[in-house]
């Protein structure tokens, strides 16, 4: 993985990949936490490995800065335990535990030059000034800040803030660190920069990570697993392609990515083969592994980027072909891709998403007004939730 | 800088400055230097009597008992201040505190000290409680001494300094606290090395607010003190108006003010040096920058 540094040059963090798996395996077991009425944290247990990228998703409010918070010492729950590498770590203050965070806004203190900040916590240990020399300058090199050291905060941008936070973060050596919406302060440009360099380091250091966010794309790009958060709840954990291909409920295939989620009636099942009733649509196969029984009433979806879109009537011998017409209602042309809301005679509006492949491949354009057929297999659409 | 009508709108202060502050300087400087005349007043014949008066072993001790009581009654003031500023910008309850906090004013300063002597007098209330529990047997003189000075004089000035406290603290971005407690601090040192550099400015300002009223008080040691508790400022009164050495008078004030602004210059270079230079350097001084990335 490259990652190209900022002052110019092009650094390869890949090749000196740590193989061994280091950090602490968090536990968080049953915790719950309210403020006044509000429930922050409802019944919330994950467990996290040992190294693990692993990511809190979910909209704002939904909990995850509270659970970090949790973890971190700033907050103590209700009930419940939260437990590194076996050991209850909630009666331990903030400074008791070997667990680290990269705030939101950095917090980077102003009054101190960014080799202060970084030096912070070896001052608070006494260690001696020769040791904090070299340790502050490693962890300035591994964020490539050694030419900012005497700078005050005030004088870096954004992206040398974060960088500063995430070297005073590390400098410490923590089994775990912990990130609150590290990228949200930065431009899109440079949050995609810093989220590869953030995996670099990660693949680096080797220790857990644990990352707030509400952005789905960062939290697919880079963690092992992500836990979908929402109203103080956990609604599914799993990898990146689990969570995508295969959201627990509702709100998962919604939160993820784009979709089209509708409710249907269930009409017959044949193996994992299940026909749908859907308004505006008609009849469409769908697959699930263990299927519903019939009369249930289910919630089904498919990925916008799995359903194609053409001119020509497809030719649906093969069993398991969902075909259906309709008329262009709004095309979204964003360079490397369309979107298309496609209306069907009886109102049902379906999302498309069309690659622009090469030209030779396109096909004419389609436009506004224009009536096209859809199909996409039954193998890409699913049940997510029976409702009844 | 600008030139030009700036200069004309700034002519009105000039005017009010020159007229109340510096002509009457000039007259205090040039008095210091006559004959005291018969009864009050002046004689327009110079001589340095008045400064050699100040030599005298009273005057000294008034003046190193003053600096104690200053310097004591200031740092007290700004320990009880800093918890106080640092209290009321995380509560929620932001306008009432303040309004507490200002509501000692709509009171006049004399009044409030009259307040004080009925508190604490020998028949005051303080001791009515005391002697009604049974606590003591006999009243307690509060009063007359530097401990009622102190505690007056800390009373009078501590809202101005909490309100210069109160204004930097506000701004203050308290996730830095979070920040070194995260970074291994205690609750202790993470105030040491994070909160308290980073509002100096407001500890300054608070500072120099009760410090320097405080090095010239009269009404307080004059109402509650004692003989041992005499300050410059009532050193001043009393050569004005039962010596009636009014160049003596000045020669003191003169003192009291070269001390403070001497005292007050050293400090800011100490803790600033961008303050005496540059434009605006005045309101650097009570308005920290904002905290870094601070968007509360």
């Amino acid at each position: 993985m490259k990652a190209a540094a900022s002052n110019g040059g092009i650094m390869e963090y890949g090749g000196d990949k740590v193989q061994q798996v280091k950090g602490s395996d968090v536990v968080i077991e049953h915790v719950r936490k309210s403020f006044g009425d509000f429930k922050a944290l409802d019944d919330v247990s994950v467990s996290i490995k040992k190294g693990e990228f692993f990511s809190l998703l979910g909209p704002s409010g939904c909990g995850k800065t509270t659970l970090l918070r949790i973890i971190a010492g700033f907050e103590s729950p209700e009930s419940g335990s939260v437990l590194l590498d076996g050991l209850d770590v909630l009666p331990l203050p903030p400074d008791g535990r070997h667990v680290n965070t990269v705030f939101q806004n950095y917090a980077l203190f102003p009054h101190l030059s960014v080799f202060e900040n970084v030096a912070f916590s070896m001052r608070l240990k006494r260690a001696p000034e020769s040791a904090i020399k070299s340790r502050v300058e490693e962890y300035l090199q591994l964020v490539e800040l050694q030419a900012h050291a005497n700078k005050k905060p005030s004088q870096l941008s954004g992206g040398q803030k974060q960088r500063v936070a995430i070297a005073r973060a590390l400098i410490n050596e923590p089994s775990v660190l912990l990130l609150d919406e590290p990228l949200s302060a930065l431009d899109a440009k440079l949050r995609q920069h810093m989220l590869i360099e953030l995996d670099a380091i990660h693949d680096k250091i080797g220790i857990t990570f644990i990352y707030v966010t509400h952005d789905q794309q960062e939290a697919l790009s880079v963690s092992d697993r992500i836990a979908v958060m929402n109203q103080g709840e956990v609604l599914q954990i799993g990898t990146p392609q689990e969570i995508y291909e295969a959201p627990a409920t509702d709100f998962v295939a919604k939160f993820i990515g784009e979709t089209n989620l509708y409710e249907a009636d269930v009409l017959a099942v044949a193996g994992e083969m299940v026909d749908l009733r859907v308004e505006g649509l008609g009849t469409i196969k769908v697959t699930d592994i263990e299927p519903p029984p019939v009369g249930s009433r289910v919630s089904w979806t498919i990925r916008p980027e799995k359903i194609r879109i053409g001119f020509d009537e497809p030719r649906s011998a093969r069993n398991g072909i969902n075909a259906a017409q309709g008329l262009v209602d709004e095309p979204i042309y964003s360079g490397f891709q369309s979107k298309f809301y496609v209306k069907t005679p009886s109102g049902a509006v379906l999302k498309v998403i069309k690659q622009h492949a090469d030209w030779s491949d396109e096909g004419p354009e389609i436009a506004w007004k224009d009536s096209v057929w859809l199909s996409f297999s039954a193998e890409d659409a699913y049940i997510v939730e029976v409702k009844r | 800088m600008r030139r030009g009508p700036g200069r004309l709108y700034a002519a009105p202060a000039l005017f009010w400055l020159s007229v109340f502050f510096l002509a009457p300087l000039v007259i205090i400087v040039a008095y210091s230097f006559m004959t005291p005349g018969k009864r009050g007043g002046i004689e327009w014949k110079p001589t340095l009597d008045a400064y050699r008066a100040i030599a005298n072993p009273t005057f000294l001790k008034v003046t190193l008992s003053t600096i104690v009581m200053a310097i004591g009654s200031t740092a007290i003031t700004l320990l009880i201040a800093i918890p106080c500023g640092y209290y009321m910008a995380r509560s929620k309850h932001q306008n009432l505190l303040l309004m507490l906090v200002m509501i000692p004013f709509w009171t006049n300063f004399l009044i409030r000290i009259y307040a004080w002597i009925a508190i604490l007098g020998n028949e005051g209330f303080l001791n009515d409680i005391l002697l009604a529990t049974g606590l003591t047997t006999e009243s307690i003189r509060f009063l007359y001494n530097r401990g009622a000075v102190m505690l007056v004089l800390v009373y009078t000035y501590l809202p101005y300094a909490i309100l210069p406290l109160y204004s930097t603290i506000d701004k203050f971005d308290f996730a830095l606290l979070e920040a070194a407690r995260d970074l291994g601090a205690t609750k202790l040192s993470a105030i040491n090395r994070v909160l308290l550099p980073n509002i100096k400015g407001g500890i300054l300002t608070a500072f120099l607010f009760t410090f320097i009223p405080i090095f010239g008080a009269y009404a307080v040691p004059l109402l509650v003190g004692g003989t041992e508790s005499y300050m410059l400022g009532n050193l001043i009164a009393d050569e004005l108006t039962k010596s009636r050495d009014w160049p003596l008078a000045s020669a003191i004030s003169l003192v009291i003010t070269l001390v403070t602004t001497v005292g007050v210059l050293l400090l800011l270079r100490a803790n600033g040096a961008e303050v005496l230079g540059g434009s605006g350097g005045e309101e650097r001084v009570i308005q920290e920058p904002a905290p870094v990335g601070g968007t509360r």
